[in-house]
């Protein structure tokens, strides 16, 4: 494998991992604060998607899809969080997972009825489209710098927010200690709606961002709500922090496992045998991954002990 | 009587005597669906083990159904294809005898959750049910990438096993073994919710720290209980792949461990008799609503949403009252 | 008692033989109706109703149920259909694991299978069974054409992908056993895979004349997509299946220009076609995919059977579906012994008219095709 070739999938690896992380990020904030557990958290992801969609369709821009797609997201998150999620905070585990369980259902089929059975149409914006060359003669397409850029920007945003802003000192607060912060006087049902509706929104992004290079369609959430599970895992349930590293690990060591493992095992076996056992392989890989950190660091690598 | 016992009671001789009755009267149809709600109450029982008794939520119990439904298709597909499984260290030949599979599914499903297990019981909250649910979907993407055992196609397997002395091609000898089985699940079940290892582990779930102080190791407890639950849940996965006469990877998808889990939850947690009652309903209702409309599975998802917010016992403690059985 | 009870049957079956003058047929209709690859089991069943509106054909029944894409769900709607609804004939099944699932059985119990999209080989060779017709290709026709149409177009090399199942591997094995060029490179990718950045970097790398991919459903539409984007020149080359009505208007003009082979496009010139496409047009306000125009020549090969045979008399129907007397949205159609069919695969192009994505017809790229598995079927 040349370097270029190699350079080029790290890049992937980054994309692939600062989107996981707009996903992750939200379903550990939701966690940290209100130590709630969302599975609908990929249904977000997909009204995100399914929103910029259609409104760039009838507008003809991308930007005003992606605002859309925030602005939907967050008002579907708010909506559900006062109507449902609300009355789950003093639940176990198990009722959180089965209610968000519930609305991953409601949402998927109300999509479908809303919007048909087959994918949406949603495109690079023109400005954003097709390949620069990047240093070393690398071919790389602009979207996907684009995306990565967004993604560190938004990760610059919640470290600021968290750790500079009123909001961010309030939901620290509410990490720490729910019950004080709430004698403190501070609007803690407020609180938990903002912070759904955050997290919400970022997902909602992600889909959007993900939606115009993958395809637009019901149950696009949960093969990425799975990786983000095991993201936040990896890096520690309620840590920012945590879910950036685990998701860069989680992106770049699945991006890197598909093309070397075949690669690595074509030296030992036959090509065709190689390319099957390494791609179950590194199919694995990041669950492999899991099971290390989880034997190792049960509380992920930048999780609080528990 | 108490009423809980009465309702028990009721749903097992209802599950018995419909399909008896639908035999007489040639439903075969009706046999067949009273077949999968046994099959899919023993999964649920096997859960509710570990979520009930334990509160061990675990999100990735789709793992031992599927081992127990590729427990089946590999030993049946090698006895179809007379090819023998290995042949070093010993020779190992494919079966069709279900005495040898459920044998099969049993250690393999308990191996599994042996293993997985000892590396997720460590943590606890929502680790736990990440984790479980991760290590599903580790499974299933080993199967749908292994090309042997028909990868994504799963395989079919055109002769159903056999039991002997009976004719399990025949729906109602078929029901009848599901029927026996999903009682002996329930049995085990209920001697376990009353030994002291049962009672342990009931402690160890409202207080773990209390029982360490008197020398039991709850991860010991939850361990064992893990094993016994995700073996429970094997054998019924090694039943539905003899029904359907097929195994696919999608017997380890997260949906099947969400199906499995809100069957306990319909029925009502922790109850014995909760996992048949919420198979019970669960089949109905994919049933009727199936023909009702494309979009079934949204109402499936607003009950649900129901119950677990309104009607925190399911369907058995909605009808019996709040308190949890002890008998 | 005994006597009685003959007596009454006997009068019922007459009963019953005297309304099937007008020859009453009940079809199991199961497919993938929700949840993921929803909209091509729509197309077919809606294709379906649409010939037997056409037709007035009242004595049809048809029970519609959807099996979510589950091969167990599907083998319980299969039952139920057998035992329950007690139908003639089952049809609708989209994916080949699915049909896989259910047709054994099926047709082992007596029932006919008229299979409207999956064709695997297992079912087209050794496992072919006298009730089961398909009545759209083998799995690998496409394929096939692909390979030859790579020959004709003189592509010296080709990087070739599919994702790594069953499907996948029978989809190179079938583009490779009609190539003739070299072979630089063979990549499986995961099934549902969303992002194929890793696999366009290798593409890139490769330099080969020609890409050749399958990437049914979704996968297509993602990769087409961040192909366009990512600049990259090689021609690709794919089936029909990733070019169809259901996913282009999702890929837009990222899929401008490409090759495809298929057994049927909106275009085809042929009087059938063009008034199954006004009328699916007129009917359901979208352009029908080839998923569509199979479900319509499925209930047209119905329909023509039940011209000439009752479907009480098995062997005089089977005999009927054999003969194939219908007009075929893709023109000429008849069945080899293993009842899959012969036909023409065409070359597509993927261009906008009318402001709508779609496939014109480029030329054919093989004639009268059939499958090699016809072989080692004993019918």
């Amino acid at each position: 494998m040349t370097t270029i070739l190699f350079i080029e999938q790290v890049l992937n690896g980054l994309q692939f991992g600062v989107m996981l992380f707009l996903m992750a990020a939200g379903l550990t904030l939701v966690f940290g604060v209100m130590g709630l557990i969302n599975l609908a958290h990929g249904a977000l992801y997909m009204v995100g998607a399914f929103a910029a969609a259609s409104v760039a369709a009838a507008t003809g821009s991308f930007l005003l899809g992606l605002i859309a797609s925030l602005a939907a997201a967050a008002m579907a998150g708010a909506i559900v969080e006062i109507v449902v999620i609300r009355r789950l905070y003093r639940r176990d585990h198990l009722d959180q997972v089965l209610a968000t369980f519930a609305l991953i259902l409601i949402f998927s089929e109300g999509t479908r009825w809303l919007f048909g059975s087959f994918p949406l149409y949603l495109d690079i914006p023109e400005a954003l489209s097709g390949p620069v060359t990047l240093p070393g003669g690398i071919d790389y397409p602009l979207y996907r710098l684009f995306i990565i850029a967004v993604g560190l920007a938004v990760a610059g945003f919640l470290f600021w927010l968290i750790a500079r802003t009123r909001l961010g000192i309030r939901i620290r607060a509410g990490e720490a200690d729910r019950e004080m912060i709430a004698a403190l006087g501070v609007d803690i049902s407020k609180l938990y709606t903002l912070v759904f509706a955050l997290g919400a929104a970022l997902a909602g992004m992600a889909g959007a961002l993900v939606g115009a290079i993958q395809s637009v369609e019901v149950g696009m959430g949960e093969p990425v709500l799975i990786l983000a599970f095991v993201t936040i895992i990896i890096g520690g349930i309620g840590s920012i922090k945590g879910a950036f590293v685990g998701a860069l690990l989680v992106g770049l060591i699945d991006t890197l496992g598909r093309t070397l493992l075949p690669i690595a095992f074509g030296t030992v076996m036959e090509a065709s045998a190689a390319t099957t056992v390494g791609s179950a392989l590194a199919s694995m890989l990041i669950y492999i991954l899991m099971a290390g950190v989880l034997i190792a660091r049960p509380q992920g690598l930048f999780g609080a002990a528990a | 009587m108490r009423r809980e016992t009465i309702i028990n009671a009721g749903l097992a001789a209802g599950l018995l005597a419909i399909p008896l009755w639908a035999h007489v009267t040639g439903e075969i149809f009706t046999i067949t669906l009273a077949t999968r709600v046994a099959i899919l109450a023993l999964a649920a029982v096997g859960l509710n083990l570990a979520l009930g008794l334990g509160g061990l939520v675990s999100f990735g119990h789709a793992a031992y159904f599927g081992l127990g439904g590729y427990a089946m298709g590999i030993l049946a597909f090698h006895a179809q294809t007379y090819d023998p499984i290995f042949t070093w260290p010993f020779v190992f030949e494919g079966t069709k005898q279900m005495l040898v599979i459920w044998a099969v599914a049993l250690v393999a499903s308990g191996l599994a959750a042996a293993l997985i297990g000892m590396l997720t019981l460590h943590t606890s909250g929502a680790y736990f049910i990440m984790a479980t649910l991760a290590f599903g979907q580790m499974f299933y993407y080993l199967f749908v990438s292994w090309p042997k055992y028909g990868g994504e196609d799963g395989m079919a397997i055109y002769v159903r096993n056999d039991f002997p002395g009976l004719n399990t091609l025949d729906p109602i000898q078929l029901f009848v073994i599901c029927y026996a089985l999903l009682m002996a699940g329930l049995f085990v079940s209920w001697r376990i919710a009353r030994s002291p290892f049962g009672l342990a582990l009931q402690a160890a779930r409202q207080n773990a720290e209390r029982v360490e102080t008197v020398g039991i190791r709850p991860f010991r407890i939850r361990l064992a209980a893990f094993v016994i639950s995700g073996m429970i849940t094997g054998l019924a996965g090694a039943l539905m792949a003899d029904l359907n006469r097929f195994v696919g990877p999608t017997m380890f998808s997260w949906h099947t461990s969400g199906e499995i889990m809100v069957l306990v939850i319909l029925g009502g947690v922790a109850r014995l008799y909760g996992p048949v009652a919420g198979a019970a309903l669960f089949v109905l209702l994919e049933h009727w609503l199936g023909g009702v409309s494309d979009y079934w599975l949204a109402f499936v998802g607003a009950l649900l949403l129901l119950v677990v917010l309104f009607a925190r016992g399911g369907l058995i403690g909605s009808l019996a009252g709040r308190e949890v059985a002890h008998d | 008692m005994t006597v009685l009870r003959s007596l009454l049957a006997g009068t019922c079956a007459l009963a019953l033989a005297a309304g099937a003058q007008a020859s009453d047929l009940k079809v199991g209709f199961l497919s993938t109706l929700s949840g993921g690859g929803a909209g091509l089991g729509v197309d077919i069943r809606d294709g379906f109703l649409l010939a037997l509106g056409e037709a007035g054909a009242d004595d049809v029944e048809v029970v519609v149920e959807d099996t979510q894409r589950k091969p167990e769900v599907a083998v319980q709607v299969a039952d139920e259909f057998i035992q329950r609804e007690e139908v003639d004939v089952l049809t609708g099944i989209v994916f080949s694991n699915i049909a896989l699932a259910v047709v054994p059985s099926a047709v082992n119990q007596g029932k006919f299978y008229i299979s409207p999209n999956a064709g695997p080989s297992q079912l087209a060779g050794r496992g072919c069974h006298e009730n089961y017709f398909n009545v759209a290709w083998q799995n690998d026709a496409m394929h096939e054409a692909a390979g030859a149409h790579a020959n004709d177009a003189g592509y010296e090399s080709a990087f070739i992908m599919a994702p790594n199942y069953p499907a996948g591997q029978d989809g190179l094995t079938g583009f490779k056993r009609f190539y003739e060029g070299e072979v630089v490179s063979e990549v499986y990718t995961r099934l549902g895979q969303t992002d194929y950045a890793a696999e366009i970097a290798q593409i890139r790398a490769s330099d080969a004349d020609v890409a050749y991919f399958f990437l049914p459903g979704g996968m297509g539409i993602s990769f087409l997509k961040q192909y366009a984007d990512a600049g990259v020149d090689i021609p690709l080359i794919g089936p029909g299946f990733s070019f169809d009505q259901t996913i282009l208007p999702a890929v837009g003009d990222a899929a401008a220009g490409v090759r495809n082979t298929s057994e049927w496009s909106p275009d085809l010139d042929t009087a059938a076609n063009a008034a199954f496409v006004e009328s699916f047009r007129a009917a359901y306000d979208r352009t029908p995919s080839m998923y569509a125009a199979q479900g319509y020549d499925a209930a047209q090969l119905l329909l023509s059977a039940m011209e000439t045979a009752d479907v009480s008399d098995a062997d005089a129907f089977r005999e009927a579906l054999r003969a194939a007397e219908f007009e075929s949205v893709r023109g000429a159609f008849r069945f080899a012994a293993n009842q899959h069919p012969i036909q023409d695969i065409y070359v597509r192009e993927v261009v906008e008219r009318d402001g709508v994505w779609t496939n014109v017809v480029v030329g054919p790229s093989l004639q009268d095709h059939s499958d090699v598995y016809g072989a080692d079927c004993d019918l």
